[in-house]
């Protein structure tokens, strides 16, 4: 066990940690807006982790140097991604009408939608 | 330290964990956002075999999932939004 | 800012093409090289109209400079985002407080906005929902502050200082 592949199995077991509290998140938050804040932050710096991690720890292990970069293609494909699809569905869900949790303190999105309808009629 | 199982199940059981929101899940984007979690959590998987069998090939698939995964959560947000 | 001439961008979409080559086929042999240099100038000659506006001006060494460092400043701020995700979801009473805000941004380039956007969403507790123009309407899981000034200030300022140097 030398330090380069010990630096990446802590990628990855740090990695893990945060897959686990995405999962967690997802199961406690009350309404589909806090899953989604919960969830997709942690998900993504958990693969972050996990997927750098597992490129660290393959070079440490004698294997070729090829992984570090590919697996760096990989999180940084998941890095542009993971934001836009978030955005994409946070925005189906409220186009599709499900309400804000009860908790809400405000929503200036219905005001500028309301007035921008009011500008076009 | 630890072995690679052990951080194989481990997030083995943190997708189960997100397959719990699929099957409760109240509305239809509740259940889009888990499987989206859920293709997340099974791409760092997938990287993860590749390291367990060695074989550097399995990387291309992981990236080809992660492509195909983002598309299809791409694909359903634009029917939610009823643009499709 | 207008457009760049037509072969500056089409060759700094060589350039990132054949980064993006080198990355993913992680060898240095020369038949390799060739090919991926082949391959990058035909595949820029089809795609350079839509992959970039301001073609090597991107490349000035003061633009590349702030991205360094604007790199391990956004890890730093995603780590913080999600050790706060954290604290919230393993607290047992769940302290939060939801609701939508309204921000203003001084980014011109679409570029920088979707780039904004993305760091937006991944760092301490925002959703970007919609962009209209320069308004963004972001989904704050602990509302501090719910007038436009107010939000502004502590969500898009600290990565604006930045993204206004790389994207312009």
């Amino acid at each position: 066990m030398n330090a380069v592949s010990a630096l990446g199995e802590l990628l990855v077991l740090f990695g893990v940690f945060f897959y686990f509290l995405s999962a967690l998140g997802l199961i406690r938050m009350p309404d589909v807006y806090n899953r989604m804040q919960t969830a997709t932050k942690s998900a993504t710096l958990g693969s972050l982790g996990v997927i750098i991690g597992t490129g660290i720890w393959a070079v440490g292990k004698g294997l070729y140097w090829g992984w570090i970069t590919k697996s760096i293609v990989i999180a940084v494909f998941i890095l542009l991604t993971n934001p836009i699809s978030a955005h994409a569905l946070i925005r189906g869900a409220y186009k599709s009408g499900i309400p804000l949790w009860k908790g809400s303190v405000v929503d200036r999105y219905r005001e500028a939608l309301k007035e921008k309808e009011g500008g076009e009629e | 330290m630890i072995g690679i199982n052990i951080y194989l199940a481990l997030i083995a059981i943190a997708t189960l964990m997100s397959f719990y929101r699929v099957f409760r899940g109240p509305t239809t984007v509740d259940r889009l956002v888990a499987v989206d979690i859920m293709t997340t959590i099974t791409t760092g998987l997938m990287v993860l075999f590749a390291l367990y069998y060695r074989r550097m090939i399995f990387l291309d698939v992981a990236l080809v999932y992660a492509v195909l995964a983002f598309l299809g959560v791409i694909a359903f947000a634009r029917y939610l939004e009823g643009g499709i | 800012m207008g457009e760049a001439g037509k072969i500056s961008r089409y060759l700094y979409t060589v350039i990132v093409l054949f980064i993006i080559w080198l990355f993913l086929t992680s060898s240095l042999d020369v038949q390799e090289l060739e090919i991926g240099f082949v391959m990058s100038l035909i595949v820029a000659a089809f795609s350079y109209e839509l992959f970039t506006t301001n073609g090597l001006r991107n490349l000035h060494p003061k633009r590349i400079a702030y991205a360094a460092a604007y790199i391990p400043y956004f890890l730093w701020a995603m780590i913080m985002a999600n050790l706060d995700v954290a604290y919230r979801v393993l607290h047992p009473k769940r302290p939060i407080n939801p609701g939508i805000v309204e921000c203003k941004t001084v980014l011109k380039s679409d570029v920088g906005k979707l780039s904004l956007a993305n760091s937006i969403t991944l760092t301490p507790g925002t959703i970007t929902l919609d962009v209209m123009g320069d308004r963004y309407f972001i989904h704050w899981i602990d509302v501090k502050d719910s007038t436009v000034e107010g939000a502004s200030e502590n969500i898009t300022r600290p990565f604006e200082k930045f993204l206004k140097v790389i994207f312009g």
